[in-house]
Formats: structure tokens, C-alpha cells, sequence
């Protein structure tokens, strides 16, 4: 913490004010790891969903039992796995980038689901036709199922982005200077964890609302038909 | 391999702490969920405002913080609360918010119709509510229901946090003795999905007897016996 940035205690007020500037500059790395947490997830979430259409059980049968068991064990074993196990393989991430990958692989099991539910919307008419029109393998997918998939799978990505948002003080558990961390950070100091927490608690709701209604308006400004990937 | 089967009976102490507090919470959501989904369904005056600004303070916040607000505050604003307590009251309560929108949900699929009849039969708003419109409800709850027991066994983990010795808490007092990372962390992996494997089951079997025709031979037999 910034010697600039005095904690004032003398009154309640004074107290929440002026520790606004250490939970906003938390906030901060709180959405910037939500962010990098949501990035991961949707291009593995991909993956996991194409491979899990996969003709051969070899790959389909151990990948579904894979993504059971990351979507219903906890997110915070988890991370401590990742977090303390990986550096003995020689792979040494900082704690920000160890905390978005769990958050990532998390999520990506579970939009693996959103991912292959938005394909199996997709009408057999369109296979057929592209079939028809003797499409590749590759040309299928990014010309005519993704593009009309995107606009259906949009408000279940959305929950996702605003579920990572709240998972996300979880990062805290491995010393992630964070909002939550920087709040019990000042309750340690000052003895005072009710007007922290309670911020912190606040600036999440402020954080997560502001989100949902992102989402309510990227579904309305996607077109309904879809959108091309070229 | 002595050494993991070591690292597991110390594990698995945590398992009924995890069990205890999971249930707790579980119990209380229902509850929870059940009042806040009634009064935001049926538009009570009052309690539907009550349980609209309850649904979306705990939604829109995380739970961890949420744990540490009830553990951290309550205390200095003299409610004194054990942290096992704090812990079943947060997942509890946090869980309850989103088990209110599962029964509000289900409770707005009823089709008017059946309100139509209810209405036509001369029933009062709770026989409608509690002989017409739950029974079939709950058909519709019970999958997210079943889904939201896995929630809340993830969700304990974080209990740890707060000094409770569930599975996560002892494997990191392992870890500090023996830094052997990757066979703890497993271990805790597999038990935790043990755990949840049994609940899916139940989940399942639940969703089996939520069915109509089981509900009705039920009532069936209930009324027999009356």
C-alpha cells in the first residue's frame, strides 16, 4: 500500500472514503483477472466442445469424465492444486495468471456444454445442406454452424462472465493482491473489517450489475441470424 | 501408495465437517429459497421487496466475501457467531438466493389454466398455492435442485477460510507438513467428487420420485390412511 494513501479513522465517512482508492486500485486486478479467467475458458470451452464431438471414444469417453470431474469438484482445491503442484513440473506462473487459468478451466468445462448445446441447436437442415454443397470439415463449422450458433449460446456466456466475476476474490486464497485481499488487508490494520468488507461487497454489486446489463445489451445488438466469421 | 492411503484418512476426518456444513446450508437454502421464491411468485406486499433486494445483494456479491462479512462483521456489531454457524448462515444464504429464483421459476411455469380451475373450485389463495401449484412445481424443481446440492459441496470449501476443518482446511495443514502438493490436493480432488458423484445419484433419484404419477400415488395413499 501507497504511503500517499493515509487511512483516515477518525470517523466512519472519513474511514470508507479513504479507503476507496485501495479497493477501487483491487478492483482493478479483480476484473482484470475476471476478464483473463472468461478469455481462457472461452477458447478452451471451445476445444473441449469440438473435441467432445469427436468420432472416436478413445478421445470422447476419457474427455467427458475429465469435465465431470472439473465442473463438480471445487474451484478452490482446484486452484491450490494448480497453484502448488505446476511449479514441481518446472511451470512457475505467478499467482495472478495460476488464478485465471483454475477460474479458466473451470469455465471452460462448463462452456463446453453452453458451446456444444448452441451446435446442437443448429437444424439438421443445415448440415445436410452443407453437406449438400460439399463443404469441408473446417468450412462447416466456422461458415455456417458457429455463426448461427453464436446468438443462442450469448446470454449463457453471459451468466458465465458474471459467475467468473464472482469467483473471482477466490484469488485471494493465494495471496492475488485483490479486492477482498487489500479489504482484510485493512481490517487486519485498523481493526475495522465491517466497512472493507461491506465496500468491497458493494463495489462487487456495483461491478456485477454493470455487467448483466452489458450482456442484456450485446444479446440485443447480435443479430438473431448470426454473425459471419469472414 | 501407504503415503496416499495415509494422506486420505486424514482427509477424510475433514469429509464430516464438508458433510455437516453442506447439509446445514443445503437445509437453509431450501428454506430460504422457498420464502423468497413464494413472496417474489405471488407478489406479497412487503415481503416481496424484502426478498427481491435479498435475492440480489447475494447474487450479485461473492460468496467468499459474504463468508467474511458474517464472520469478520457480526461481531463488532455484537452478534457473536461461531464460525462453523457463520458458515452454514453464508453458504445458507447465498445459495438460498439462487434456489429462489429455481422455485419462482417453477412456480411461474403452473399454467394459468390450473389457476382458472383452482379459482372455478373455489379455493382460497394458500389451498391453491399449497395443493395445486407447489405439488407440480416441484416436479420442475427438483433437477436445478439436485444441481444446487453440487453448488453448495463446492461451495464448502470455502469454509476453510474461516477456520472450519472441512477437507480443504486439513489438506493444507497437510501440505504445511509435508509439501507434498500433488498426492494431497488429489486426494482432496477424488473425495470431493466421490461426494459429489453420491449426490448426482441422489439427484437422480430424486428427480425419479418428483415424477407425477409417484406424487400422486403418494397423495393417494396419504388420503387412504387419513
Amino acid at each position: 500500500m501507497n504511503a500517499v494513501l493515509a487511512i483516515d479513522t477518525s470517523s466512519n465517512w472519513g474511514f470508507a472514503l479513504s479507503i476507496m482508492p485501495i479497493l477501487l486500485r483491487g478492483l482493478i486486478v479483480t476484473v482484470a483477472a475476471a476478464g483473463l479467467g472468461f478469455a481462457i475458458a472461452l477458447v478452451i470451452g471451445l476445444l473441449f466442445a469440438i473435441l467432445r464431438r469427436s468420432s472416436s471414444r478413445l478421445i470422447t469417453w476419457p474427455l467427458v469424465c475429465f469435465l465431470e470431474f472439473v465442473r463438480d469438484t471445487p474451484l478452490l482445491i482446484q486452484l491450490f492444486f494448480l497453484y502448488y503442484v505446476l511449479p514441481g513440473y518446472g511451470i512457475r506462473l505467478p499467482a495472478f495468471l495460476t488464478g485465471a487459468a483454475a477460474i479458466g478451466l473451470q469455465y471452460g468445462a462448463y462452456m463446453a456444454e453452453i458451446y456444444r448445446a448452441g451446435i446442437e441447436a443448429i437444424g439438421r437442415g443445415q448440415w445436410e445442406a452443407s453437406v449438400a454443397l460439399n463443404l469441408g470439415r473446417r468450412s462447416v463449422y466456422r461458415d455456417v454452424i458457429i455463426p448461427q450458433a453464436i446468438p443462442r449460446i450469448i446470454p449463457a456466456l453471459g451468466n458465465c462472465l458474471v459467475s467468473i466475476l464472482k469467483e473471482t476474490p477466490i484469488l485471494y486464497t493465494v495471496s492475488v493482491l485483490e479486492m477482498l485481499n487489500y479489504a482484510i488487508i485493512i481490517g487486519d490494520r485498523t481493526y475495522q473489517y465491517t466497512i472493507p468488507l461491506t465496500l468491497a461487497g458493494a463495489l462487487m454489486l456495483f461491478v456485477t450489475t454493470i455487467c448483466a446489463y452489458l450482456v442484456r445489451w450485446i444479446e440485443l445488438i447480435v443479430p438473431r441470424r448470426g454473425i459471419a466469421l469472414r | 501408495m501407504s503415503q496416499t492411503v495415509a494422506y486420505f484418512e486424514y482427509l477424510i476426518v475433514g469429509a464430516k465437517a464438508t458433510a455437516l456444513v453442506g447439509v446445514v446450508a443445503y437445509l437453509l437454502a431450501i428454506v430460504f429459497g422457498f420464502a423468497a421464491g413464494i413472496a417474489r411468485a405471488e407478489k406479497i406486499p412487503v415481503a416481496n421487496t424484502v426478498a427481491f433486494v435479498y435475492v440480489e445483494i447475494f447474487r450479485g456479491t461473492s460468496l467468499l466475501v459474504q463468508l467474511f462479512w458474517i464472520y469478520y462483521s457480526l461481531p463488532l456489531l455484537g452478534v457473536s457467531i461461531s464460525p462453523l454457524m457463520a458458515g452454514c448462515l453464508g453458504i445458507g444464504l447465498n445459495s438460498g438466493a439462487y434456489a429462489s429464483e429455481i422455485v419462482r421459476g417453477a412456480l411461474l411455469s403452473i399454467p394459468a389454466a390450473q389457476l382458472e380451475a383452482a379459482a372455478a373450485l373455489d379455493l382460497s389463495r394458500n389451498q391453491t398455492l399449497w395443493k395445486i401449484v407447489i405439488p407440480q412445481a416441484v416436479r420442475e424443481m427438483a433437477p436445478p435442485l439436485g444441481n444446487l446440492s453440487i453448488a453448495i459441496l463446492k461451495d464448502t470449501a470455502l469454509v476453510s477460510m474461516i477456520s472450519i476443518a472441512d477437507i480443504a482446511f486439513r489438506a493444507q495443514q497437510l501440505r504445511t507438513f509435508t509439501y507434498d502438493s500433488s498426492r494431497i490436493y488429489g486426494v482432496s480432488l477424488a473425495i470431493y467428487f466421490a461426494m459429489a458423484l453420491v449426490l448426482l445419484a441422489m439427484g437422480r433419484m430424486a428427480e425419479y420420485y418428483a415424477k407425477p404419477r409417484y406424487l400422486r400415488t403418494w397423495l393417494l395413499r396419504r388420503k387412504v390412511a387419513q
